[in-house]
């Protein structure tokens, strides 16, 4: 075996490798070497229709603005005057009650629909199928309709042994249906339904590994599907969900039609008195803005929160962000600092 | 690394008796009959699609037999004999059943999010009733057993393949299984991971655990194995010692078989 040469040299001219050979070597490597550009300064690409535009977009966005804020008929003073009034406060405490009850009980019970449409059991997954099925075939709008009058088709609703004339209690079904619980039932079940084909795809889009991991493991259903299933779903269930729950909030002004004082239904009121539509219309759009924007920002942290194992690092939250720029500048200034002394 | 100290008791014999398996219309299985004795290290070999890997599937019930008996220790594997009948068992009693027999996987499916540790613990706690403590303290021992201590608190995505067939291991132990089934537990991983997985396995096999290992490492084959089958289209072809099949396998369809997959670069 030739003795190893310490530079890597051409295969053909390893063999003999003397000094002599070497410093041969070593100066015609360096003849035709690739130059050394180490010390030239780099200079960024151009991108000149990036800067035409941000021109146009700039322009285009402070005419809107600028219509905004100085056509009068926008009336910003009445804005600024129900902004906060009670009755709006109020009608949005309806809002958002709305939202968050049927939201979560609807999710809770998409849930169940999409493990009852995966389980094996025939019956169950057809139950599932069709409730679905009708939910999303028919407008929410009639579905709201037909349980506010429910007491038309069932005058009482009776709880005891069926077919016999056994019982326990019975109630008024008007009573019992209030605009709130037709409200909620009917944006609860509509919402199910939805989840529950969302829920599903979030389910499926989970490696059958991990369920056969689980179970090869002994570790009991339901655990199995809330624990170790579900967490790993919900990367993919969470942008969709966001979307729904988004929908939801603006979704629950549909529920004017049962005079049911909600945010939306408020400002109708008010404005069919003051006759400030547009004003009014403004308040309820900036509110739902508000809303969106918190919900945008919580499913910033949630998503972060179920990426968990699923990235290598997390990516730093725009606040660590910020002080990281804060703290390299601050460094930065410390050191320039130090420089000069 | 040393497994041969914790565990002295042999238990873990399993039967299988006549068993068919078919996916549709495509047989699997085919009346295969197969006995192993407390504490061997059994190394399935074969062909893809012979069948190996639903041969494993099926003892920890994973895959149900459609004829045939499995049984661990003289117990059917979800079957109860009574007045003459085989009665299906009810989950519950599968899942304790399962609890019985460790299972590693081809693509480590560990609970990706999950770190190490609680990868580690969740059977003990949630399949076993293990308080939490004592779970996670068996854990951190298994843990340093595959030399991964200091991960316990890594996601899967952050180790390489190898320790995450070393973390699958050791959550296969972590139940104190009676038999333990290995599906190809290196195919997944780049050539320079295969070793420490083996070297692991090689350590457990020390330890009386019984061991049914399906590979196409047939170094560590014939390293490791108490005895080796040769199965192919469903059916277990020959078995022997892993000097008698390898050297000197009698069956032609092992012959061709081991013709290719011996390479001499490979045979060490």
């Amino acid at each position: 075996m030739p003795p190893a040469t310490n530079i890597t040299t051409p295969r053909a001219v390893q063999e003999p490798a003397t000094e002599l050979l070497k410093e041969h070597i070593a100066a015609e490597r360096g003849h035709d070497a690739a130059p050394n550009y180490a010390d030239y300064a780099v200079v960024a690409a151009r991108h000149p229709w990036r800067w035409v535009g941000t021109a146009i977009v700039a322009a285009l966005a402070a005419a809107v603005l600028y219509s905004l804020l100085t056509n009068p008929r926008w009336e910003w003073g009445v804005v600024a005057q129900w902004f906060t009034a009670e009755s709006i406060l109020r009608g949005l405490g309806q809002t958002l009650k709305l939202t968050l009850i049927s939201g979560s009980l609807g999710f809770v019970l998409g849930f169940i629909l999409a493990l009852m449409r995966l389980s094996s059991s025939p019956l169950f997954s057809s139950v599932s199928w069709t409730f679905s099925w009708i939910f999303r075939s028919t407008p929410l709008l009639v579905q709201l309709l037909l349980w506010y009058n429910l007491g038309y088709l069932y005058e009482s609703i009776r709880l005891g042994v069926p077919f016999t004339s056994i019982t326990f209690a019975e109630f008024q079904t008007t009573s019992l249906i209030s605009q709130f619980a037709a409200a909620v039932l009917g944006l609860t079940l509509n919402q199910a339904a939805y989840s529950a084909e969302i829920i599903r795809g979030g389910i499926l889009s989970v490696d059958q590994g991990q369920i056969e991991a689980a179970t090869a493991l002994g570790i009991p259903r339901w655990r199995r599907s809330t624990k170790i299933v579900l967490p790993q779903a919900m990367r993919a269930i969470l942008p969709t969900a966001f979307n729904e729950i988004i929908g939801l909030v603006k979704g629950t002004s549909i529920v004017y039609v049962l005079a049911y004082s909600e945010l939306f239904y408020t400002v109708q009121v008010i404005y069919n008195r003051t006759q400030q539509v547009l004003p009014m219309l403004l308040v309820a759009t900036i509110w739902y803005i508000v809303i969106t924007s918190v919900l945008s920002v919580a499913q910033y942290y949630i998503e972060r929160h179920y990426s968990r194992g699923a990235l290598r690092t997390l990516p730093p939250t725009p606040l660590q962000q910020l002080s990281a720029f804060f703290s390299t500048h601050a460094t930065t200034k410390i050191n320039s600092s130090k420089g000069q002394p | 690394m040393s497994l041969a100290t914790t565990q002295v008791a042999t238990r873990g014999a399993v039967a299988v008796r006549s068993v068919d398996k078919s996916y549709g219309n495509q047989q699997v299985l085919h009346e295969v009959d197969l006995d192993v004795a407390e504490g061997e290290v059994l190394v399935i070999i074969g062909p893809s699609g012979s069948g190996k890997s639903t041969l494993l599937r099926t003892i920890n019930h994973l895959d149900k037999v459609d004829r045939g008996t499995i049984s661990l220790d003289g117990e059917l594997i979800g079957y109860k004999v009574r007045n003459g009948k085989l009665h299906e068992r009810r989950e519950s009693e599968i899942l304790a059943q399962r609890t019985e027999v460790g299972m590693v996987f081809q693509n480590f499916n560990l609970f990706g999010h999950l770190t190490a540790l609680q990868n580690i613990i969740e059977a003990p706690i949630y399949a076993r009733k293990i308080p939490k403590a004592k779970a996670l303290a068996r854990a951190k021992e298994l843990l340093a057993r595959v030399g991964l201590a200091d991960k316990a608190g890594a996601y899967p995505r952050q180790l390489s393949g190898g320790q995450q067939q070393r973390v699958a291991i050791a959550r296969a132990l972590a139940l104190d299984p009676k038999v333990v089934l290995f599906d190809e537990p290196t195919s997944a991983l780049d050539p320079e991971l295969v070793t420490e997985v083996l070297e692991v396995i090689k350590d457990l096999a020390k330890s009386g655990t019984t061991l049914i290992i399906v590979t196409h490492e047939i170094g560590f084959a014939r390293d490791v194995a108490d005895r080796i089958i040769f199965m192919d289209s469903g059916r277990v072809v020959e078995q022997g010692t892993p000097n008698e099949l390898l050297t000197n396998p009698q069956h032609e369809r092992t012959k061709s078989f081991l013709s290719k997959v011996i390479e001499p670069a490979f045979n060490i």
